[in-house]
């Protein structure tokens, strides 16, 4: 059967319009379920930062969001550690600010304390961002109160290979970097590097954590996004660091 | 054959059982003997990405099902209106326009599982399953049939996938859908015996692994022989 030229541009434009018009209606009515679904990842990926991701894929969406509302508080800040006013730290889209000069950048700072008890602080949480080997890779790094040990961290990716560079999203990888440091021993900032290969013991080093076989590049940019956030926030972490010292004292 | 054709219209067959004969091996033929991964070599690429575990494995599966099925459904509805020197982006269209349905459904009810999937839900615009099968059966063929068609495809496609992932989850991590298996049999076995996992099956090598495997014993089984 050969049709008209004008039969098949007829056909293609009452096509692209029908299937147009399905996919933005689609779009427009889970529109509003899929903000809802991503801003709770978000809480749950706060949260894993600092509890562990079984008890999270116990809760309840809404248990979710009665614990983050009861739990975690947060601040803005800018490069100098300085609080930003009227910006409120979920509503900051860390990936956006990331293509900013790093001056002009938000940095949201999560405070995880005591049920209801804003001033009990248990732990800060930092969100990071970076590029991993195909795609961006970003997390949260939990600080305890000391402003050096690291409570606990949760780290996603874009693109990564699934079985090498995915694995970041891991537990048992994650929980390699749980109570290392990112202050060595004169208070310089030396983060965490993850190394090349794996099997091996890095218990005795505190800024060390064992690699992913196969994923060194995945590995290389969780640190540098470990080492250029924690950078960002280091104004803000040695203003905390020096207040806690002063009410030790 | 002519006069032959108009001697079967003008004797008005009873309708078609639903399930017939022919209908039935529409469905069973894909499954083993004729099926697309063993037999045509088709979907490889997504047969090794999201097999590493089964959970994925089964919403990947059932998200193939959907767009097979209605991808055969649309077009065979259409296929009589489809001008053929447009058809192959015809019907890139309406894969497409599913695929991202089901995309979007699953970023707004199953978001930890379209994260998991990433990429590979949008693949399947790409699985040679999908199109294969539009081009040599929807086209020209009725609805229901090509319902059955794709149904058959897809569920010989999902199996398929399926077993690599059993395996794979298995001995690469110990357990079938994220349950324990190994460490329960372990702990049968006193506190010093261990089953160890090999971290090969979690790579992609894995699945070729299995795959070639199964391949080998279907073929064994069903004299399959490349001509």
């Amino acid at each position: 059967m050969q049709q008209s030229n004008t039969y098949i541009i007829t056909f293609s434009v009452i096509l692209t319009v029908v299937l147009g018009l399905l996919l933005s209606g689609t779009s427009q009515v889970l529109g509003p379920m899929q903000k809802e679904a991503i801003a709770l990842d978000q809480k749950k990926q706060i949260l894993g930062a600092v509890i562990s991701g079984d008890e999270i894929a116990a809760m309840t969406p809404d248990e979710v969001n009665a614990y983050y509302g009861s739990h975690i508080a947060s601040t803005v800040v800018d490069v100098n550690g300085k609080e930003i006013a009227g910006a409120t730290a979920e509503g900051v889209d860390v990936a956006k600010n990331y293509k900013k000069p790093v001056e002009e950048r938000q940095f949201p700072v999560y405070i995880f304390h005591e049920e209801g008890n804003v001033s009990s602080v248990k732990s800060y949480i930092f969100p990071l961002y970076g590029a991993g080997l195909w795609d961006a890779i970003w997390g949260y790094l939990a600080l305890d109160t000391d402003m050096n040990t690291v409570g606990g961290i949760t780290l996603a990716h874009a693109g990564e290979t699934p079985g090498l560079g995915a694995r970041i999203t891991e537990p048992g990888v994650q929980a390699r970097f749980t109570g290392k440091e990112i202050f060595n021993e004169s208070g310089e900032l030396v983060a965490i590097q993850m190394q090349k290969g794996e099997g091996k013991d890095y218990s005795s080093n505190p800024h060390q954590v064992d690699g992913m076989s196969g994923a060194t590049i995945t590995g290389n940019g969780v640190n540098n996004m470990l080492k250029n956030y924690l950078g960002y926030y280091q104004a803000y972490i040695e203003s905390k660091k020096s207040s806690t010292a002063v009410a030790a004292l | 054959m002519s006069a032959e054709t108009i001697e079967k219209t003008i004797e008005k067959k009873p309708a078609e059982a639903l399930f017939s004969k022919r209908r039935k091996k529409l469905v069973s033929d894909p499954l083993v003997d004729d099926n697309p991964i063993t037999i045509q070599v088709l979907g490889i690429c997504s047969a090794l990405a999201v097999t590493t575990q089964m959970k994925p494995t089964l919403v990947m599966a059932i998200s193939v099902i959907f767009v097979v099925v209605m991808s055969n459904l649309t077009i065979s509805l259409m296929r009589n209106t489809i001008p053929s020197r447009v058809r192959i982006i015809v019907q890139l269209a309406v894969v497409a326009t599913l695929v991202t349905l089901v995309s979007e459904v699953l970023k707004a009810f199953a978001y930890d599982m379209y994260k998991e999937l990433s990429v590979f839900v949008g693949l399947i615009i790409t699985n040679c399953i999908v199109m294969g099968r539009l081009e040599a059966f929807a086209l020209g063929n009725k609805p229901y049939d090509s319902i059955l068609d794709g149904f058959g495809s897809a569920l010989g496609y999902s199996w398929i996938i399926l077993a690599v992932a059993f395996f794979r989850e298995l001995w690469g991590s110990g357990a079938v859908f994220g349950i324990p298996v190994f460490e329960y049999v372990s702990s049968l076995f006193g506190p010093d015996f261990k089953l160890a996992t090999n971290g090969l099956m979690v790579s992609p090598v894995g699945a070729f692994i299995i795959l070639g495997l199964i391949i080998w014993v279907q073929r064994t089984k069903t004299g399959y022989v490349e001509h």
